[in-house]
């Protein structure tokens, strides 16, 4: 069992890398909601993609990021109008991809399966959670600076409009590669509560990160083991989102901030 | 006369159909130090946003080719609650402009910016070492000139007096280009050696002592306008032969 699912274990723990990493930026740029309706956006692509029997990867990242563009020329305006617009494409994203999933596989494209990858597959997803990873460390400066102020970081020579869409985009590639297992609805979970569990325990950057990434890592090894060898699960992604949020019920207990 | 460091022509700013500033230009020479004075909504704030390219603008905004920028807002909507310590942000700007980390610790050392204070969260700063953290930041990176949005609003007396002290003395020590947006026009008499006033009839520029007037004030304000022309001794001396370089 676990030599069949091993290359998607692998594949797992880089995600939770990346994912811990780039939810660290999210959360202190206060995007994760955006960031939530941004994973939802594949739903429509995974459905289509489920009707017409394409791969749903293709499918779902083709509705990801042309959401994600679209989540991008909306943040660039500020107030009310642009959280409704948000609100409203999140829940058309869903109702969408709810009208036009077949019924029989409306629950994977929710809530993911542990398939047996293609070596081809497990490449991909390989190269996307490392440029993620890469990506991140050499913009944390210039993310640094516009999380502070972005017109300070403007001011110092950040283009920040083109980083916003960078981070958008690399935001979305974790999202690509975590649908998988994790499912529309799950993926962007585990981007979202091991920064917030890691955030209730530190206020230095640097622990901040790393613990997000020991959060995540945790979730993603204990909950891919449990699915697989204890409930025997035909998904991981529940487990995982289960027991990272439990790790953040925990982390309430010994809050620091 | 040496080529200016700053020459603006025609600067209109407009936010929808509101007209901020219309038609503004003046230069800026090399050691000047300009104070941008007028009412509240007057475009102080936005003619520096505008100079620094943050935000839409028509017209002409020319910087010399060695002009390196600085730039200490107001007000900094910066989340206090980031996990950010005062040395986490000074080590972005050197990564990102690839400074050594040398010129970190010695522009800190020049604020008086102890170790524990780099090491304090962004949160715990007082709001006079958070000013302070704000003009390091500008200094990081050697700028010849400085852009200053009221950077001693909402600080006590003590503390602004310090910061102004500290800004006079970098200034002279470096001759540095400032241009400082203030609404104390003491310290404007005090420190500029040329007042840009903007209002909603034509804007004016030229030394204090012409500008500070107050019939010019009372125009500029709509209102009697009192403030303390604080001249030291050896300043008053000097005062009728001052040149461009006061501050």
């Amino acid at each position: 069992m676990l030599r069949e699912q091993g290359p998607l274990l692998v594949l797992a723990l880089f995600f939770a890398l990346a994912a811990g990493m780039v939810g660290c930026i999210a959360l202190m740029k206060r995007m994760l909601l955006a960031g939530d309706v941004i994973s939802h956006l594949a739903l429509p692509g995974l459905g289509l993609a489920f009707l017409f029997t394409v791969n749903p990867v293709m499918g779902g990242g083709a509705t990801l990021f042309l959401g994600t563009f679209l989540v991008w020329q909306l943040q660039k305006k500020t107030g009310l109008a642009t959280e409704a617009a948000i609100g409203v494409i999140f829940a058309a994203a869903l109702a969408i991809g709810a009208a036009v999933t077949p019924r029989e596989d409306l629950v994977e494209s929710l809530f993911g399966e542990l398939p047996k990858i293609s070596p081809v597959g497990f490449l991909l997803g390989m190269v996307a959670v490392l440029f993620v990873i890469f990506s991140v460390f050499l913009l944390k400066d210039q993310l640094s600076l516009t999380i502070f102020s972005p017109d300070l970081a403007a001011a110092t020579g950040v283009n920040v409009s083109r980083l916003d869409l960078d981070f958008l985009l690399l935001f979305s590639l974790t999202v690509l590669v975590g649908m998988r297992f994790m499912g529309a609805l799950l993926a962007s979970a585990l981007i979202i509560v091991p920064a917030a569990t890691a955030r209730q325990l530190t206020n230095k950057l640097s622990h901040f990160v790393l613990l997000a990434e020991a959060t995540s890592l945790l979730s993603v090894t204990a909950g891919f083991l449990l699915s697989v060898f204890v409930f025997k699960f035909s998904t991981a992604g529940p487990t995982i989102a289960i027991l990272s949020s439990m790790l953040f019920g925990l982390s309430l207990l010994r809050k620091t901030r | 006369m040496t080529n200016p460091v700053l020459s603006v022509k025609d600067l209109s700013v407009t936010f929808g159909r509101r007209a901020i500033i219309r038609n503004l230009s003046f230069e800026v020479y090399e050691g000047d130090c300009v104070a941008i004075i007028g009412p509240n909504g007057a475009g102080k704030t936005v003619l520096l946003r505008a100079l620094l390219h943050l935000i839409p603008y028509t017209g002409e905004i020319l910087w010399s080719r060695n002009a390196r920028l600085g730039y200490v807002p107001q007000k900094i909507a910066a989340d206090r609650q980031l996990p950010f310590s005062a040395r986490d942000l000074l080590a972005a700007k050197a990564g990102h402009l690839k400074l050594p980390s040398a010129e970190l610790e010695q522009v800190s050392t020049e604020l008086g910016l102890t170790n524990e204070l780099l090491s304090a969260s962004i949160g715990t700063l007082s709001g006079g070492q958070f000013q302070k953290l704000l003009i390091a930041f500008a200094l990081l990176g050697q700028p010849n000139v400085l852009l200053f949005d009221e950077p001693t609003a909402s600080l006590d007396e003590l503390t602004e007096e310090r910061i102004y002290e500290q800004l006079h003395s970098l200034q002279k020590d470096k001759s540095m280009t400032i241009l400082l947006v203030s609404h104390d026009l003491s310290v404007v008499y005090r420190y500029a050696n040329m007042v840009l006033c903007l209002s909603k009839g034509k804007p004016c520029m030229g030394p204090p002592k012409e500008i500070l007037t107050p019939a010019m004030l009372q125009d500029l304000y709509a209102a009697p306008s009192q403030y303390y022309q604080h001249i030291h001794e050896h300043e008053r001396l000097n005062h009728d032969s001052q040149d461009r370089r006061k501050c």
